[in-house]
Order: C-alpha cells, then sequence, then structure tokens
C-alpha cells in the first residue's frame, strides 16, 4: 500500500436549490506511473489511483479513468448542480485493489 | 538603483498592451497575496537598510510567478506542500526515542512556534553557534527525546517538519538578527554571496540581485528571498528545503556545492534571510 494516502474534499456547507457548487477534490498518492527507474536500474513499478467516482444521493456525477501520465497528488475541480440536500461520495481506485472514499454533505434550502 | 525600479515601470507598461517584456526587467507590482481570504502577506517591501544602496526594494519571490502558481498559494486546499506540512503534524504529535515523547509533549502544539520562522536562524548562546530550523529540530531530537537517528537535514520527514513549523509562522514579518554574536556570521554569509561560483563564474548576486525581473532562458529571476521556504516545486512536486535551493543553483554554475547543512550554507542562509528582513513567512510556498 502506498503511504499517507490520504482523501480531502471541499464542498459548500449550503446553497440554493438548482445552484451549481463547485466541488474540489485532493488525494495524496505517489502516481508511481511504472515508466521510471530506480537507483538500481529496475523499473519501479506503477501504482497510480486508476478510478475516481463521485455521487450525489447515489446518481453518479463524475467517473474518471486515470492514467499514469497523472500528476503526483491529483486534484480535480468540477461544478456539481444541487436539487435538494444530501451528501456527495467520493472514490479513489488505487492499482493495488486499495478503495479510499470520503463524504460531504450540502445543505439545500 | 532607482534604475531598476524605472526599468520594471517600463516593462510593465509593455506588458500591459500585449507586448512581452523579453529582455526587460518584469516586475509584476500592486497585486496582494491573501491566504485563504484572510491572511494578508507583505510581498513587497523597502529593502533592509545594509541594502539600500543596492537593493530599494525587496521582492517575495511569489511576485515572480504566474498567475496560476500564485493561486496555487492563495488557497490552503490548492497548495500541495500542505500535505507536507499535515504529515509533519502527525510526526510532531507522535512519539520518538527512547525518553517517549513526542515535540507535542513540550511544545504543546505547533502555534506554539509560530514565531520560530520568522526569526531563525538564530544565534544559539548554549552552543555558540548559529542555528537554523533544522539544526535546532536535529537538537531537540538527540538532546532532549533520545532519538539515537534524527531526521536528516535535507530528508523528508525534516522538510515536512520545517513545512509545519513555517505554516503556523505565515504572515509574521520576518526579522532575522544580523549584529551582535551572529556578526560574523552574517558576514561569512555576505562574502559567500558575492563570490562567483562555477564554470559559469556567477555569483548569487549576478542572478539575484543585478538580474531580477529578466528571463533567464524559460525561468523568470526572483530576488532568490527564502521567505517561502519550504517551496514546494512544480519541478519535483515535493516540498523543498533551503539549502536544497541554494544547492541547485550553485550546481547551476556548473560549480561543486557546498553539503546541507554546512557551516557555508548555515551562514549563507542568515545573510540570505535577513535580504528578507520586511517581507512576510509564506511558506510553504509554491514555486515552478
Ligand atoms: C523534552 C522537551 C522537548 C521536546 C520533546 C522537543 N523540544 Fe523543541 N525545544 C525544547 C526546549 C527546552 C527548547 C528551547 C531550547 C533553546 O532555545 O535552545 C526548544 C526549542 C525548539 C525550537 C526553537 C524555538 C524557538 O523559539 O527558538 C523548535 C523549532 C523546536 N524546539 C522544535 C521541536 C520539534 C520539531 C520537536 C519534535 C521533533 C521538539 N522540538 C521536541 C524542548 C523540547
Ligand atoms: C545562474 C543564475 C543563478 C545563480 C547564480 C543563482 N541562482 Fe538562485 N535561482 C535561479 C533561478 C533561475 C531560480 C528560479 C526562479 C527564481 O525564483 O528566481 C532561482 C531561485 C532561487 C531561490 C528560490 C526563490 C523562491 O522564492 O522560491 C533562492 C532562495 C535562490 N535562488 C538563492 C540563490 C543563492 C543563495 C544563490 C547563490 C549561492 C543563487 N540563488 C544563485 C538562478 C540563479
Amino acid at each position: 500500500m502506498a503511504e499517507n494516502v490520504v482523501p480531502r474534499v471541499r464542498v459548500p456547507r449550503d446553497a440554493s436549490a438548482g445552484e451549481s457548487v463547485s466541488v474540489r477534490t485532493l488525494i495524496s498518492h505517489p502516481m508511481e506511473s511504472g515508466m521510471r527507474r530506480g537507483s538500481d536500474g529496475n523499473l519501479i513499478p506503477r501504482q497510480i489511483i486508476n478510478r475516481f467516482t463521485c455521487a450525489f444521493n447515489g446518481a453518479m456525477v463524475v467517473d474518471v479513468e486515470i492514467q499514469a501520465g497523472v500528476a503526483t497528488n491529483p486534484y480535480f475541480q468540477f461544478d456539481a448542480k444541487v436539487d435538494q440536500s444530501g451528501s456527495f461520495e467520493f472514490t479513489w481506485y488505487d492499482d493495488d485493489g486499495s478503495v479510499y472514499t470520503e463524504t460531504a454533505e450540502i445543505a439545500v434550502a | 538603483m532607482t534604475g531598476k525600479t524605472l526599468l520594471g515601470g517600463v516593462a510593465a507598461a509593455g506588458l500591459a498592451v500585449g507586448v512581452a517584456g523579453i529582455g526587460f526587467a518584469d516586475i509584476r507590482t500592486g497585486d496582494s497575496l491573501v491566504i485563504n481570504g484572510d491572511l494578508a502577506m507583505i510581498t513587497e517591501a523597502p529593502a533592509p537598510e545594509f541594502l539600500q544602496d543596492r537593493v530599494t526594494t525587496i521582492y517575495s519571490g511569489w511576485v515572480f510567478r504566474t498567475d496560476e502558481t500564485r493561486a496555487m498559494q492563495a488557497d490552503d486546499f490548492d497548495n500541495p506542500a500542505m500535505l507536507y506540512a499535515e504529515q509533519g503534524l502527525t510526526a510532531f504529535e507522535t512519539a520518538m526515542g527512547s525518553e517517549g515523547k513526542s515535540c507535542a509533549s513540550c511544545h504543546e502544539n505547533a502555534e506554539s512556534l509560530a514565531g520560530v520562522r520568522a526569526s531563525y536562524p538564530k544565534w544559539d548562546a548554549e552552543h555558540g553557534a548559529v542555528q537554523t530550523v533544522e539544526m535546532q529540530i536535529i537538537e531537540c531530537q538527540t538532546e532532549r527525546m533520545g532519538v539515537a537517528e534524527p531526521y536528516g537535514y535535507d530528508s523528508q520527514a525534516m522538510r515536512n517538519m520545517a513545512s509545519l513549523i513555517a505554516s503556523v509562522g505565515r504572515g509574521q514579518t520576518i526579522n532575522v538578527a544580523i549584529d551582535g554574536p551572529v556578526a560574523e556570521t552574517w558576514a561569512f554569509g555576505e562574502e559567500i554571496y558575492y563570490t562567483k561560483y562555477g564554470q559559469l563564474e556567477l555569483s548569487c548576486a549576478d542572478c539575484h540581485e543585478n538580474n531580477y525581473g529578466n528571463l533567464i532562458r524559460a525561468d523568470h529571476l526572483s530576488q532568490g528571498q527564502i521567505n517561502g521556504f519550504p517551496a514546494y516545486r512544480l519541478k519535483n512536486a515535493n516540498v523543498n528545503s533551503v539549502h536544497g535551493r541554494f544547492r541547485g543553483c550553485i550546481r547551476d554554475t556548473r560549480g561543486e556545492t557546498f553539503a546541507v547543512g554546512s557551516p557555508e550554507f548555515v551562514a549563507l542562509e542568515l545573510y540570505v534571510a535577513s535580504r528578507g528582513n520586511g517581507l512576510t513567512v509564506e511558506g510553504p510556498s509554491v514555486r515552478n
């Protein structure tokens, strides 16, 4: 398992119905591309976050397939329209099988 | 050096009408850096007195960066360096060494060290020497915590801890002492600053005092201030130490460099830090 993998998200606490809110996400992860060689000359095995998803109250908002060219600590920012209160569920999938999750509540008036 | 200021103004005017200021000193002054919407930084200030016959205004390295890089530093969520400061915080609260103590056992919380970054390097009477933050951390580990293998001077763990200590000191005005017991070390640092190194025969001053605002290849030369350290560099996607940066700069002159933690770099750090007296602590910053 990669060390110090910590997901974090930033979502406004409240919004008005139909408003488009800015969602920011970041996960600390080395994103080892599999193309680099270590000091011993051997390839360092690939280990990346290969998929990131965000759902709102169970409905998919974004589903991203990530390739090895994405840099360390992948950061995604996107807008999401919210019609009702609920929770965003974020999931990151690691090459090594680990799955990291985070949720954020938003109150819609 | 009113000439320099004037030149900056001319190039800025050039940019306003869409002409790239290549070959002209180009300093985008007047913008302000406010972190998280409430923590205002001083990114330009009158030069400290000892410098005034050579430089009138001192600028944070932030001033010389692109809009995108500047913006990353303005919000802790967007600033990747904060990830390393967080790892430093975890280490701060974790027991290490034979005494079973954590940094927090004695220092309560990181915020209690808020004044550190702005005043270091600093004279340590007990050891009769100028100490950098890194040296002070190693001192606490070996002399107070029974840590057999203290952090390496430029190790990841050290850079994380230094990032934490800088982060809690952001916004404080840098005020490094240059006289009294540190005077000799400071003068040694000044001498190094003006010494030409490497096959290219360039001193720190050649680039950072005589040419800031100019382009060197594709890079925009700053005054080489260290108020933003540790600095997250997009180049290596990690936080970088002051001495790591010094090494890189001397290597770029195709010279043999001093070692991190060496007396030469400690003296140089004291001198360079004092050239920033009047700016605010910005570390951990974002640079290219
Ligand atoms: C057993 C108590 C103790 C522990 C544990 C300890 N320190 Fe200290 N620390 C001190 C004392 C006492 C001083 C003041 C000594 C001096 O001025 O030289 C100090 C000074 C410092 C300073 C300089 C403060 C200033 O205002 O100049 C820093 C930075 C610091 N410690 C960091 C750390 C870190 C990081 C750790 C954990 C790795 C740590 N210390 C662990 C006792 C401790
Ligand atoms: C060949 C020109 C050159 C020389 C000589 C040089 N540097 Fe640099 N330095 C650069 C460039 C280019 C950068 C990156 C852009 C910038 O911030 O200026 C840089 C960056 C820095 C930074 C980071 C500034 C920031 O805000 O992130 C510091 C500190 C620094 N240099 C210190 C020094 C010191 C001390 C010396 C003398 C030992 C030195 N440099 C010699 C070219 C040079």
